[in-house]
């Protein structure tokens, strides 16, 4: 039940817990209260709308930094995560495999602004042994969303 | 048309043969903008990606000769294997199954193998619009079967024996059931297959909806019944579950001897069926099967929106558990079913099939598919009920 829950409302955040009742064939108190549990266990985190900010005509810039880091003894790379991802300006933080530790999903106004935070705050951190940014061009799919595509219904509209 | 030399050009067969009731609704439809269709009898999803990206790729790779006449081998493995996964069931790839151009090809292909003139077929309506049709083209005597709403649509012992007469040769199971929504649980199928052993009945079982019923539990095949693997063609295709109508291609599955006769015709009629959808529906079997339940799953979901809808505006629906249709009674408004379809139409823009178009017992009955989104679901539900709460007025 919480998967299915979880999976109408990964999609549509605003489905109510009456409509998402009628639609698993069950009651909207049962539904209300799992996801009331949800919150509370940190399972749902927070209920986002997925913008095209191109769209909306915003001039903002993403960058994703690969970021190599010394793990420190007995913390492991979470000290050295948290103090990058509580800046405000840090969208995202993983712990990756492979070439890299850390990858850091970062968005600003201006290329300057994010370039001025990886040189002044990221490479002067301790422990960070090398970063490398990556500017995003362009958005095709995100969240399982492909922005471009708007489906139209070509099928023809009586079939037997 | 113009006759030559007295006789008629047309074969009177074919030319005597009744249109589809759906042929004339379209063409209404056609003429309407702002329409709000709930008359599609295909899915509304893309074929999955996989599958696409296996068509592309052997058109690259110039994979555009015939195959055998039969159907690719791997791909007649691939039904055989996923088959026995399903229904445990055992079909030799080689010998009992064929490819066919969508499952109707497989349905005419069973009629032409196995009727002799006079030979009589019953068909259990309401149902899909082929049955008919093929069976007179291949000379043989359609007996309708009424089905009753009462029996939610399912097909009773007592109904079939009523219907039996010393020429009965086929017996059609169109389950999960289009346009009823209706499926036969295995208690039901037992019923039946008794009857048909006992009569020397060969069934056809059109299970073009197999992988799409909402029970809870695995769709049922006769074949599953002991003793009717041996007198049943399984028809299925790759349209319904895996949203493939336009690749057109199904398959057929049975004994050695009728299917030998059956791919002979085949072989003269339409060579193969389209050789880069045969690569593309190996991929659909071997690795798409995760899509499937995903748009089972969406379309539980839209049929549970629906028959909710429904009980709020007290129209009377059972509640069907297969293929992605429903089928609403309209008897207490006092039209027939075409009156009560224009009436939606030209009143509200929303198209719908009636129930009579899939044969008589389908009147006082409108065909409802949901094999679109929630969104446009919600749409036509309100002028759905702005309309019907006029009517009651």
């Amino acid at each position: 039940m919480r998967e299915k829950i979880l999976s109408l409302l990964e999609r549509n955040s605003r489905m109510t817990a009456e409509e998402i009742a009628v639609l698993l064939g069950s009651s909207s108190d049962v539904i209300e209260n799992e996801i009331r549990k949800m919150e509370q266990e940190n399972i749902i985190c927070g209920y986002n709308t997925l913008i095209d900010w191109d769209r909306a005509g915003s001039d903002t810039v993403t960058a994703l930094i690969e970021v190599r880091v010394t793990p420190q003894r007995g913390q492991g790379f979470d000290n050295i995560a948290e103090r990058i991802y509580n800046y405000p300006e840090v969208q995202s933080v993983y712990l990756i495999s492979g070439a890299y530790d850390l990858l850091v999903i970062l968005e600003g106004k201006t290329l300057k602004e994010v370039s001025g935070f990886v040189s002044s705050k990221l490479s002067t951190l301790d422990t960070v042994l090398s970063t490398a940014t990556h500017f995003i061009l362009k958005k095709y799919k995100d969240d399982g969303i492909i922005f471009e595509r708007k489906k139209k219904d070509t099928r023809m509209s009586i079939t037997p | 048309m113009k006759e030559m030399s007295g006789r008629s050009l047309l074969s009177r067969k074919a030319d005597s043969l009744k249109p589809s009731g759906i042929r004339k609704f379209f063409d209404i439809v056609a003429e309407m903008d702002d329409v709000v269709s709930l008359g599609v009898g295909e899915p509304d999803f893309d074929t999955p990606w996989a599958v696409r990206d296996e068509g592309i790729y052997t058109l690259e790779r110039g994979k555009t000769f015939y195959t055998s006449n039969a159907g690719l081998k791997e791909l007649r493995e691939e039904i055989c294997r996923f088959l026995n996964k399903r229904l445990d069931v055992t079909y030799d790839p080689l010998h009992e199954c064929l490819v066919t151009v969508g499952g109707s090809e497989a349905i005419d292909l069973a009629f032409r193998a196995l009727l002799n003139p006079g030979d009589e077929v019953l068909i259990p309506e309401p149902c899909y619009v082929s049955y008919t049709p093929c069976t007179i083209l291949a000379d043989g005597v359609p007996v309708p079967i009424p089905l009753q709403e009462k029996n939610e649509f399912r097909l009773t012992a007592e109904e079939l024996e009523e219907h039996i007469t010393e020429k009965t040769r086929i017996l059609v199971l169109p389950f999960p059931n289009n346009p009823t929504g209706a499926v036969m649980r295995r208690n039901d199928l037992e019923a039946v297959a008794k009857v048909c052993i006992e009569h020397d009945i060969f069934v056809l079982s059109d299970e073009i909806y197999s992988e799409l019923t909402y029970t809870g539990e695995d769709h049922v095949s006769i074949v599953q019944i002991p003793g009717m693997q041996e007198r049943t063609i399984l028809i299925n295709g790759f349209s319904k579950a895996f949203a493939m109508t336009g690749w057109r291609l199904g398959y057929c599955c049975g004994s050695r001897e009728v299917l030998s006769v059956m791919t002979k015709i085949h072989q003269f009629a339409i060579m193969c069926a389209p050789t880069n959808s045969q690569y593309a529906a190996a991929v659909a079997l071997r690795d798409c099967y995760s899509e499937v339940v995903k748009m089972r799953e969406a379309y539980d979901q839209r049929r549970r929106f629906l028959l909710h809808s429904f009980r709020q505006m007290n129209l009377p629906c059972f509640e069907p558990f297969g293929a992605f249709y429903v089928f609403p009674c309209i008897k207490e408004f006092g039209m027939s079913s075409e009156q009560f379809a224009t009436r939606l139409l030209e009143e509200q823009r929303v198209a719908v099939v009636p129930g009579d178009a899939f044969g008589e017992s389908g009147e006082g009955y409108i065909r409802i598919s949901y094999a679109y989104s929630l969104d446009a679901l919600k749409e036509a539900v309100g002028r759905l009920e702005k309309f019907v709460t006029r009517l009651r007025g």
